[in-house]
């Protein structure tokens, strides 16, 4: 078990498509490991993705369990995932591991159905909303080298925002 | 550690402000932090860090022709402060209403004295002249639960005006 090195921009490396995963052996799991023990080292990440510590595969980690009211599928490996279907659209705030010292608006789809393989290669379908959807949404990205600073919107986008989660003081 | 000054500059919008600004800090061997740049009301509004070995007397001689060119108001004023200081905000304020006098003052005010940091501000009027309407958004920080804020809010704000505040929440992956 070992805490990896994360890549931070400006390097390149994130900017990388990787690779589908073909074999499901040991080191995959022990990697697996390191990922996970790297994702939990860090400043609260619900999420990791193998790019991240310059491993081109594609495998991610997902896990937003530990926020209250959140639907989710606890501790998620991701292993060649795949969206099928997305639905809705949310914008909400995001950092990132390889992003210190910003945060910035994004739009992601709310509901999405997900298709991958555990690390043993099994296959594995879901279908997830808001957060833990986010979350897969964000990981994902890294997978073909995208960030999410590459889907900011502008701050000014949030004067009209579609979505009102709820009203405060007295009605208009 | 970079000595910092931030550059006020305000002109009639037109094409290639940012441009020669910027270029003319370039050249002079200034370097940019962060900056915010907007249009309002048909003018060009530019607040930007700027570092510069010469200093104040460097960038106002750099700036001197592009601010006669574009027509431009320069101020400079040496500040502390540096970058990587970001607050990340944890509290979303969103005001709209008919636009009249005072709504920003009342729901600042409502806030401020609940303890609340405004970050960022921006607002706006839409609608038309004869039926404008106001729009705000306030990014900040709150070490309060909501639900106070919406107290301090509904306590001070006179009808009329919808104000939403609801938990940023940022996703870090």
């Amino acid at each position: 078990m070992a805490v990896l090195d994360i890549l931070t921009l400006p390097d390149e490396r994130l900017r990388q498509m990787s690779e589908p995963v073909t074999v499901f052996d040991d080191a995959l799991l022990a990697f697996i490991a390191d990922l996970e023990e790297t994702r939990q080292a860090g400043p609260a990440a619900v999420g990791i993705a193998a790019p991240q510590v310059g491993c081109f595969k594609r495998i991610v980690i997902v896990d937003v369990s530990g926020r209250k009211n959140t639907p989710n599928h606890g501790y998620l490996v991701l292993v060649n995932p795949e969206i099928a279907h997305w639905d809705g659209f949310e914008m909400a705030r995001e950092g990132c591991l390889s992003v210190p010292d910003y945060t910035g608006n994004v739009i992601r789809a709310s509901r999405i159905r997900l298709a991958a393989q555990d690390p043993g290669g099994k296959h594995l379908e879901f279908e997830m909303e808001g957060y833990e959807a986010r979350a897969v949404q964000h990981e994902m990205d890294h997978l073909d080298g995208m960030l999410f600073v590459d889907r900011v919107v502008s701050r000014r986008t949030d004067l009209f925002r579609r979505k009102v989660y709820h009203k405060a003081g007295p009605a208009a | 550690m970079a000595d910092w000054h931030m550059l006020t500059l305000v002109g009639e919008d037109r094409p290639g402000i940012v441009a020669q600004v910027t270029r003319a800090i370039f050249e002079a061997g200034g370097s940019l932090g962060e900056a915010s740049m907007i249009r309002l009301g048909g003018n060009f509004t530019i607040m930007m860090m700027v570092s510069s070995a010469g200093g104040e007397t460097a960038l106002r001689r750099a700036l001197a022709p592009v601010v006669a060119e574009m027509g431009l108001r320069l101020h400079i004023d040496a500040v502390s402060g540096g970058l990587h200081r970001h607050l990340i905000p944890n509290v979303q304020v969103h005001v709209t209403g008919a636009d009249r006098a005072g709504i920003v003052a009342e729901v600042t005010g409502a806030l401020a004295g609940a303890g609340f940091n405004i970050l960022e501000l921006e607002s706006d009027v839409a609608g038309s002249a004869e039926r404008p309407f106001y729009l705000m958004n306030i990014l900040g920080y709150s070490d309060r639960p909501i639900e106070d804020l919406e107290a301090a809010v509904s306590d001070r704000i006179a009808g009329g005006i919808a104000v939403d505040i609801s938990a940023v929440e940022t996703l870090i992956g």
